[in-house]
């Protein structure tokens, strides 16, 4: 008990110097605009954090930028547009279609009709095979 | 026995895999090609480390090539290579500039009195605005600014002997030219 108590506060502490403290923006809408892009960026340092997680001190210099380019009425667009013409699209956590990333973004897709098709033709096979002979499927279906 | 071929269909797959995976591995992570390779170096002008009266600049060696180190008292990396960063400046081929970025004037300055001084301007960076420019993520970086004020090539960690000689010597006009 006494441990999770510890290993539990031990985990609040590490939320508490990841993020920056107080709050960026007093407007909520302007906060939650400034959240989201934040969310979606990558730390380059730390690879599998986003900048809104990280206390590397790039990120907290990231979030600056972001702050100033909101303050100056950039949009969201421009903003990212600022990152990946320093840092690439890695920076995003949500890369462009391009064909460098084509693949990545069909794989689900395509990955489904393979499975589809898999399973339309194992489907039809059967049903040729319980047309031809009913009590063949009690059996393992024949290989060829 | 013949095996029917589908049975091999796996075995193709996990080799697929495999090859997919040595590939992964081998590369690095940590290295990201930077976007700016190609295009025109980023402008700034900045406090020199050494007279906050004095402008240091991407302009300063326009119309020639010239390199650009990101370093910080706090690197490792930076100690590791400034051997070679000393080596480099000796051949006296092209200027090269640091940006000191996110560092204590005080200790980059004793850095350079102690370790040697490299670079024929130090420009001065503690809240890291013109190194996010710069694209960098993490020192030591090392870029390579052609004549015409693109940026030629990057190096990410600690510059070696043999990266400067594999990957910048063959992107620098010939020797002996105008010196």
């Amino acid at each position: 008990m006494r441990i999770t108590v510890f290993l539990g506060a031990m985990l609040l502490a590490m939320q508490a110097l990841a993020i920056d403290t107080g709050r960026a923006f007093e407007d909520p809408e302007q906060q939650a605009r400034y959240e989201h892009l934040i969310k979606d960026l990558r730390c380059l340092v730390c690879q599998n954090q986003s900048i809104a997680d990280s206390n590397a001190s790039l990120a907290s210099d990231l979030r600056r930028e972001v702050r100033e380019m909101m303050v100056a009425g950039q949009t969201d667009e421009q903003i990212r547009e600022f990152m990946t013409a320093r840092y690439g699209d890695f920076v995003l956590y949500r890369p462009p279609v391009s064909p460098r990333t084509w693949l990545l973004w069909a794989a689900p897709v395509l990955l489904l009709l393979g499975g589809l098709g898999i399973a339309a033709m194992v489907v039809m096979r059967r049903m040729r095979a319980a047309r031809a002979n009913p009590a063949a499927l009690d059996e393992e279906p024949d290989p060829q | 026995m013949k095996l029917p071929w589908r049975f091999l269909l796996p075995a193709f797959a996990f080799a697929g895999l495999v090859v997919f995976f040595i590939i992964g591995l081998q590369k690095d992570p940590g290295r990201i090609e930077s976007p700016l390779i190609g295009k025109p170096a980023p402008a700034f002008a900045l406090e020199s480390l050494g007279d906050a009266a004095w402008k240091v600049g991407s302009a300063d060696f326009a119309g020639r090539p010239w390199l650009l180190n990101v370093w910080a008292t706090w690197c490792g990396g930076c100690r590791e290579e400034h051997e070679t960063l000393m080596a480099i400046a000796a051949e006296n081929r092209l200027p090269m500039m640091g940006l000191n970025w996110r560092d204590d004037r005080a200790l980059a300055l004793r850095w350079l009195t102690q370790l040697g001084n490299p670079y024929v301007s130090v420009a001065f960076d503690p809240d890291g605005g013109t190194a996010i420019d710069w694209g960098v993520y993490g020192a030591p970086e090392t870029f390579l600014i052609g004549a015409d004020g693109n940026v030629l090539h990057k190096h990410i960690g600690p510059l070696t002997m043999q990266a400067w000689q594999q990957d910048f010597v063959p992107l620098l006009p010939a020797q002996g030219g105008e010196g």
